[in-house]
């Protein structure tokens, strides 16, 4: 009996990653290198949030939470969307919380994808939104967002790849991996496009609290009209240092997280109690820890950027995220075969931009996700690096 | 945060950085970054740049205490005058005015308890306005100066998030 006979066609339909050989190679030099390479803040979360989860558990609270979440956490999400993005969503029928924002991602796509439907997807992006469309049965349609443009995706764009068979549009920014914000003129020209047109829109805004001066946040769901066609993606994991703990938030009209909510009942049910628990003390009283942790991010971009720069790497100023995408195309390699040297020669881990999406060939993801030494010693040896390569063309 | 304050947050946890590399993480030229250095030093607001030492694991490993002293305020000088005296002894690590139940404390380090004891009663208890002493050693140490000795070296996570 073969089971590969028994895969369905959905799950088969999921492409291998496009750099296996270089995930292998770096787990098996794990320990022995420096990481950045990691799309997980290196920060641990703040201890009065560990402490909200650790009196959680003392007190005994081991239950299910109501599918939706707890109303004081979805209330909590409520404030927040509203102090933090001017934005109103009904704690009730409107914010649903989940298993991470990957979770919501699914569910969403799930909920609204019909076999056949298209799925526009500006790339390079988060490596989960092809294959959850995929999964759904639709079709995913690329657009190449360019370093040329900043890695914006352009309106013009946009309207190309329309198609009376378009049902979802995919907004990832900021952008991982390229570190790209939207600025508000920019959604709003990507907004009229999409006025007159019969299609939804995710945005996932995870690094939403993550931009840097002069660049802010804009989401696609503030414009006039927007809002009822848009579900946020949201969440703790990037914010406040919470990936292990798995919680995020999707915010939209009623009928779409109703919707999602329906399979989210079934496939997970609700998310973990003790993390509800956490995320709503990170809510309350973790924005200092957010400030604290965007300013030592931003002191370590501004010097990963000079560092790329000054090792002869063009490199687009990403205003948003935590990472650094870097044009490696004057050495002639490819992005996995430059990630592999460095990672051999050097022993410094960063991920091939293809990971990302085909368009993200010809560039490496650098995540400043790590301590300021290991940034300083990594760049040290990026710039010897590249020189070798550059020298020997 | 000022960017007087945000260069010495900087150079307070690691003093190895250069005004260069500290110019380019707060987005200043590196010659104000240099004028703003040479006037911390010069107005002793950075006082010295050294390294921070984990002596137990080294040959060297002195003994640490840490002894609480009782004093009585002199007219006018207060415990100023007392206090300069103690800290004039090189043993004398650190030294400072406590509110509480005791005056000065006063850290030493020495190469052996029997050196701490014998300093402290030879060179502390008999000054004259010192009206006791007590001594604790430090048996452990687990975090000096903001750094975690028992901290692990190794990144707790995957080798590639994507």
């Amino acid at each position: 009996m073969n089971l590969n006979d028994f895969l369905s066609t959905n799950s088969k339909s999921i492409p291998p990653s496009a750099i296996r050989r270089f995930f292998d190679l770096a787990n098996e030099m794990r320990g022995q290198v420096i990481s950045l390479s990691i799309g997980e803040p290196d920060f641990v979360t703040p201890i009065d949030i560990r402490e909200a989860g650790i009196r959680s558990l003392e007190q005994g609270n081991t239950h299910y939470s109501p599918n939706q979440g707890f109303i004081e956490l979805r209330e909590a999400i409520s404030d927040y969307m509203k102090r933090r993005f001017q934005l109103r969503y009904d704690a009730s029928h409107e914010i649903l919380v989940t298993v991470g924002g990957s979770e919501a991602i699914d569910l969403f796509v799930r909920a609204v994808v019909n076999p056949g439907d298209e799925v526009i997807i500006p790339e390079p992006c988060f490596v989960s939104y092809k294959s959850c469309v995929l999964l759904a049965g639709g079709i995913p349609v690329t657009i190449p967002c360019r370093q040329e443009d900043d890695f914006k995706l352009r309106p013009e764009q946009l309207q190309a790849a329309l198609t009376p068979r378009t049902k979802l549009v995919f907004l990832g920014f900021p952008n991982n991996p390229t570190g790209a914000v939207l600025e508000k003129n920019e959604v709003e020209a990507l907004a009229e496009v999409l006025r007159n047109q019969p299609v939804l829109v995710l945005a996932d805004e995870l690094y939403a609290e993550l931009t840097y001066e002069p660049a802010s946040h804009c989401s696609i769901a503030a414009v006039p009209g927007m809002r009822d066609r848009t579900v946020i993606i949201n969440g703790f994991s990037k914010a406040f240092a919470m990936t292990g703990w798995r919680i995020g938030f999707a915010c939209g009209p009623q009928e779409l997280i109703g919707a999602m909510n329906k399979i989210h009942q079934y496939a997970i049910m609700s998310s973990p109690t003790t993390a509800q628990e956490a995320a709503l003390v990170a809510l309350r009283d973790g924005e200092n820890h957010v400030v604290a942790m965007r300013e030592e991010y931003n002191r370590r971009r501004r010097y990963v950027v000079q560092a790329c720069r000054d090792a002869g790497l063009a490199c687009f100023e990403p205003l948003g995220a935590f990472y650094v995408f870097p044009d490696i195309r004057p050495t002639g390699m490819t992005s996995s075969a430059f990630c592999e040297a460095f990672l051999s020669e050097e022993k410094v881990a960063i991920v091939p931009g293809n990971a990302f999406g085909d368009c993200g060939e010809g560039f490496v993801r650098i995540s400043y996700a790590a301590s300021m030494e290991n940034i300083i010693k990594a760049m040290q040896r990026l710039k010897a690096f590249v020189g070798r390569c550059i020298q020997h063309d | 945060m000022e960017k007087r304050e945000e260069i010495l947050n900087l150079l307070e946890r690691n003093a190895k950085l250069t005004a260069a590399e500290i110019a380019v993480m707060i987005d200043r030229p590196v010659e104000e970054v240099e004028a703003t250095i040479a006037s911390l030093e010069n107005a002793n607001i950075i006082l010295g740049y050294r390294a921070l030492v984990n002596w137990e694991k080294t040959v060297a490993a002195p003994v640490t205490a840490l002894i609480e002293v009782r004093v009585a305020p002199q007219r006018d000088q207060g415990f100023d005058n007392i206090a300069q005296r103690i800290c004039r002894f090189p043993q004398v690590k650190d030294c400072y005015l406590m509110s509480g139940s005791f005056d000065l404390m006063v850290i030493i380090e020495d190469a052996s308890l029997k050196d701490v004891a014998m300093f402290v009663s030879e060179k502390i208890a008999p000054l004259e306005a010192v009206i006791s002493t007590g001594t604790h050693f430090i048996l452990k140490k687990y975090k000096m100066n903001g750094t975690e000795f028992f901290g692990q070296d190794d990144d707790p996570r995957e080798a590639v998030i994507l």
